[in-house]
């Protein structure tokens, strides 16, 4: 310190200023610390947190693809309705909170002024429904069903309403083109839940608050494809809330439009067909039951034999979707997902399934040949087959004599089968099984594909059931508590059959070994399933994933993404038994049990084949079953508690055949009246204005 | 005691030309301490462009003149320098002798800020309105003639080579002459200003030699007063609340809390190197109140980053290093005190302001010295520094 003079200080002062010095210079290090902690160990935190403190994001929601038939018939599209909004950033900005507008902007709408208040107030702990839960810089609308009068008077008043605007919006409709509801194939909407919202955040396509959501149906399986991605614009804004700025401007991706096989002139017929057939069958009386059929749901599927594409799929009971349409009211709702109703939402094609009956009979014919079985051997068609006293009787106790299996097919004799299987089933080993059973019956219907679902592009399809070894065993496990506490030995039949289901209801028994080979039982399936499997056999063996979607084609028209028909196995036939089967589904059209609802049909022109089914449900009425195909198409139809297969739901089946390839009354074929001889190759055309043309 | 008394500075030397005056070896430009000068000029610079960015969209305040607070805050600064000049030029041992009149004089004007005179604003009665925008906080003068008069008290006698240290007799009468004005100012109630003040009084004692127990018994009697007035229910709960909410935001969260939470995101967003002046999203957006006075160290974080705020405390630090070394090189206590008075008042309201800013220390209503915007809090800190120059200037050269 040579530069500092004597100053004659005492050396209290000079320690105590060296003291000051250290203190000084400890508080300055303090800051710097905490500086140092803010900004570089913790600033990215930070960083995160500003840029989340003035940043708003204004969405413009993309418009909804159009889901169209496979001519370019809008199935479902948008229609424009006058939405008026509010501006709540503009709103907030006047001196009353913007009340005085609102209460002019509801006597122009003929609204109650406390409504309008209630529909722009925001959603918070404190406040009871309804109230608006979206972004409070997002225009709030007031309603959806401003008349033009009404949007005109608010638009030519600017000054008078700042902060409402009334534009045209798009809303979801269902046009019904052709009056093809195609309610439960297309599904519907509904506003997206806060848990969605979080699950999407990190993905692609991010959910927005004012999002609708597919529920169900193709609005659900297609639903990324067709909500597009909505522009977002990120502005900056201050304190207060007010716009400083652009930050970000991510454009809006209009939804894709989805061209379904869909036929909507043939969806209409199977859906008339279907409700008519189910009407005509409530005026059947059951002689089984005492009454009436009650013919309570059906399901119709029209089917390309070639690609597995879906050309009409018609469920029953029916419901019109514009009933979700901006906003379901509980009644409704509560019809709609009622007992009443009988669940209208279920799509009975893909998610109602039952034992199939006598149109199982191709899966246990392959079995028996596959098993080694002659297929042209002669088997003895009784009528009645029993086993230890249990007699199993053929439909209506016909008998036939010694027939191949052919004609067991064409005449649909159980007994034959009922041999076969029991027969199966002592080779396997009967009531002591071999430790590797060979459950012919059982494979063959793994490899038809049942058991499992068909891989349809419909959201929950069901899978129906092979009532298998592993089934039987996982069942009981389930279920002998309910069995054993409720069995009787002596009791009526339930208390009986629950009893015997206690004490061996995981064996396979021969009873129901027999059973399932006639498709009874256990044994479910659901339509599409019988389709993709009646498919399969009309195509040469091929089980496709039955599609609804044919292609996703942009707003633009520009980009085809064209949805290829998948397979997912093949039949395990050979050539010869697969023709002789055929032969004997053309027989059952010509000479079998179907061939009185094809009198006159041109049988030499448009080869039929068909399989009918009657499947007996305990405490229910029957079954009806209907599968056939021609070398173009393939459909299957069934009716719960409906009647017989060739009674009940053979002439709606027809009547769609006539349809399609124009065949008159008189069994001649006018090509000007048939609606679609060929199953549909190409795609309708969508220009870039948005315009449709058919293919 | 070989002190120095009687070197006069303003030597006439006629000999030598205007060149030669200013640079000859015992001239006033020779014996400025520049490094002090500069830190000080460079902190006002720093503040000028601070104030810019803060305050360039704020059309709520400037009535549309984007540079209605630059111009104001560089006319403030020049003012301030010349005030520097003109107390380097009378010099800190003639004021000694007009201490009792500027020591009057500031207790009329702090007392009249309390009289119906007084402007309040954000709740403290601190200030007085002279009519065309201009308003004046008096207790920024108070700082100076507390140290000036408490030096004045504690000096004399040891000056004079009676007494080694300060006696009780001198130190109460130098305690009782500072409580007067802080009095005044805990009323008004500008709690900024009472800490400063404080923590002035303390530096002053510490550095005039007075018994340890004066000192020590100054700090216990504080910190006792302030528990007591706490633990006797004097202050409501949310005043205590808002004392304590730097420390946890959820006390007051839509007042101190939001704010101090504010402040912290603004200067943690900043990052290393910030976003770049004018470009903080924090300022324009002015989610931070009183951004171009208080809270002015935010958008030095926010946009100048780590190296920006860095160099604020770092050109304080070379501001308190000289004159701490000014205060023990002084020829006399006097000096000594004046400048270690200086130094108690700088450090502590730089730390307590942007300690505040950054979550630290409580908030409290003070300006950063040379950085923040605001006329009287200029003025007194370049008055200040020319205390300082005036005591580095007037003690003898090194041999």
């Amino acid at each position: 310190m040579t530069n500092i003079p004597e100053t004659g200080k005492s050396t209290r002062v000079t320690v105590r200023l060296v003291g000051i010095q250290v203190l000084v210079l400890s508080l300055l290090l303090t800051l710097g610390g905490r500086l140092w902690y803010l900004q570089i160990r913790n600033g990215d935190q930070y960083e995160e947190e500003a840029a989340g403190n003035h940043v708003q994001q204004v969405i413009e929601p993309a418009v909804r693809g159009s889901i169209l038939d496979s001519r370019g018939e809008p199935l479902a599209d948008n229609e424009t309705r006058l939405v008026v909004s509010a501006s709540r950033t503009d709103l907030m900005k006047m001196d009353d909170d913007g009340e005085a507008v609102l209460t002019k902007l509801a006597g122009v709408l003929g609204m109650k002024p406390r409504t309008v208040m209630e529909r722009v107030r925001l959603c918070d702990a404190d406040t009871p429904k309804p109230c608006w839960n979206g972004s409070p810089y997002q225009p709030i609308p007031i309603t959806d069903e401003a008349t033009a009068r009404q949007a005109l008077q608010i638009r030519e008043q600017k000054e008078e309403f700042p902060g409402i605007t009334a534009e045209p919006s798009a809303v979801r409709r269902y046009g019904s083109p052709n009056d093809a509801a195609t309610a439960q194939v297309l599904g519907y909407l509904s506003p997206v839940t806060d848990e969605e919202i979080e699950q999407a955040e990190d993905g692609d396509n991010p959910l927005l608050r004012t999002d609708q959501i597919g529920r169900a149906g193709l609005e659900r399986s297609y639903d990324s494809e067709l909500r597009g991605q909505a522009g977002v614009t990120s502005y900056r804004v201050d304190k207060l809330g007010r716009v400083i700025g652009e930050a970000d401007k991510q454009p809006g991706v209009p939804g894709s439009n989805l061209v379904t096989s869909i036929d909507s002139r043939v969806q209409a017929l199977a859906e008339k067909e279907l409700a008519k057939a189910m009407k005509v069958a409530r005026t059947e009386f059951d002689d089984n039951t005492g009454t009436n059929y009650k013919a309570d749901s059906g399901a119709m599927v029209v089917m390309e034999a070639d690609t597995g594409r879906v050309v009409a799929m018609a469920s029953n009971p029916m419901y019109d979707p514009n009933d979700w349409v901006g906003g379901i009211d509980a009644a409704t709702y509560k019809k709609l997902t009622g007992k009443k109703a009988n669940y209208p939402l279920l799509n009975r094609a893909t998610q109602g399934q039952s034992a199939p009956g006598s149109i199982f009979k191709p899966v246990t014919t392959t079995a028996a040949v596959n098993a080694g079985y002659d297929f042209d051997g002669n088997y003895q068609c009784s009528s009645d087959y029993s086993i230890g006293g249990q007699v199993f009787k053929n439909f209506e106790s016909q008998s036939f004599g010694l027939i191949d299996l052919g004609r067991a097919l064409e005449v649909s004799c159980d007994t034959v089968y009922y041999r076969l299987a029991h027969q199966e089933w002592l080779n396997d080993g009967g009531n002591k099984p071999k430790k590797k059973p060979d459950d012919w019956f059982y494979k063959t219907a793994h490899q038809f594909g049942l058991g499992e679902e068909t891989g349809i592009d419909l959201p929950n399809e069901v899978t129906g059931r092979v009532p298998d070894r592993q089934w039987k065993k996982d069942y009981w496990k389930a279920n002998k508590d309910a069995w054993c506490k409720q069995g009787k030995q002596d009791g009526d039949y339930t208390e009986r059959i629950a009893y015997e289901n206690c004490l061996e209801g995981m064996r396979m028994r021969a009873g129901d070994a027999v059973n399932y080979s006639i498709g009874q039982g256990d044994t479910l399936v659901t339509p599409i399933q019988m389709a993709t499997m009646y498919g399969a056999i009309a195509n040469g063996g091929t089980l496709y994933d039955p599609t609804i979607g044919k292609a996703v084609i942009s707003a633009d028209g520009k980009k085809v993404d064209m949805i290829e028909p998948k397979a997912h196995g093949k039949l395990p036939l050979d050539k010869a038994t697969h023709a002789a089967i055929d032969d004997a589904l053309a027989g059952v059209a010509t000479r079998g049990t179907a061939a009185w609802r094809f009198t006159g049909w041109p049988q030499d022109k448009i080869p039929m084949h068909a399989k009918t089914g009657t499947a007996e449900v305990y405490g229910k009425q029957t079954t009806s079953w209907f599968a056939t195909y021609t070398d173009e198409y393939t459909i299957v139809m069934t009716i719960s508690q409906g009647g017989t297969g060739s009674g009940a739901s053979a002439p709606a089946v027809r009547a769609v055949y006539n349809a399609l390839y124009g065949v008159t009354e008189d069994g001649g074929i006018d090509p000007k009246k048939a609606l679609l001889p060929k199953p549909q190759k190409k795609l309708p055309k969508i220009s870039p204005d948005g315009r449709i043309e058919a293919p | 005691m070989t002190a120095g008394d009687g070197y006069f500075v303003r030597r006439f030397t006629p000999e030598l030309g205007t060149w030669g005056r200013l640079t000859a070896r015992d001239s006033l430009v020779r014996r400025v301490d520049w490094m002090l000068m500069i830190s000080g000029l460079a902190l006002s610079a720093v503040g000028t462009a601070l104030v810019w960015s803060a305050t360039r969209n704020r059309s709520d305040l400037t009535g549309g003149d984007p540079y209605y607070f630059v111009t104001r805050h560089a006319i403030f600064t020049t003012v301030g320098i010349a005030l520097m000049a003109a107390t380097v030029w009378v010099g800190h041992r003639t004021l000694r002798g007009v201490v009792p009149v500027l020591y009057g004089l500031s207790l009329v004007l702090v007392a009249t800020v309390l009289s119906p005179l007084g402007t309040t604003i954000n709740g403290s009665r601190a200030w007085l309105d002279l009519g065309g925008g201009f308003t004046v906080q008096p207790a920024e003068f108070t700082k100076i003639t507390i140290i000036l008069g408490m030096a004045m008290i504690l000096a004399a006698r040891v000056d004079a080579g009676d007494r080694q240290y300060p006696d009780h007799r001198t130190v109460v009468q130098a305690l009782g002459m500072a409580a007067a004005p802080i009095l005044i100012v805990v009323l008004m109630p500008d709690l900024g200003s009472a800490m400063v003040l404080t923590a002035i009084v303390l530096g002053v004692l510490l550095a005039s030699g007075a018994s340890n127990r004066w000192v020590l018994g100054l700090v216990l009697a504080g910190v006792s007063g302030a528990a007591l007035v706490v633990s006797l229910g004097m202050l409501d709960e949310y005043q205590v609340n808002r004392f304590a909410a730097f420390a946890n935001p959820a006390l007051d969260p839509a007042g101190v809390g939001y704010n101090t939470n504010q402040a912290r995101i603004a200067i943690g967003s900043g990052g290393a190197t910030g976003k770049g002046l004018g470009e903080g999203s924090q300022t324009t957006g002015q989610f931070v109140p009183e951004q171009q006075t208080d809270f002015i160290f935010t958008v030095a974080g926010e946009e100048l980053g780590f190296v920006g705020a860095g160099l604020i405390l770092l050109l304080i630090g070379v501001m308190l290093w000289r004159a701490c070394r000014i205060a023990r090189g002084a020829s006399d206590l006097y000096g000594t005190i004046v400048a270690a008075g200086v130094v108690a008042w700088f450090a502590f309201q730089a730390f307590e302001n942007i300690g505040m800013t950054l979550g630290i220390m409580p908030v409290a209503g003070l300006p950063l010295p040379f950085v923040s915007y605001g006329g009287s809090s200029m003025f007194a800190v370049w008055i200040a520094v020319g205390l300082l120059q005036s005591v580095k200037a007037q003690r003898p050269l090194s041999a």
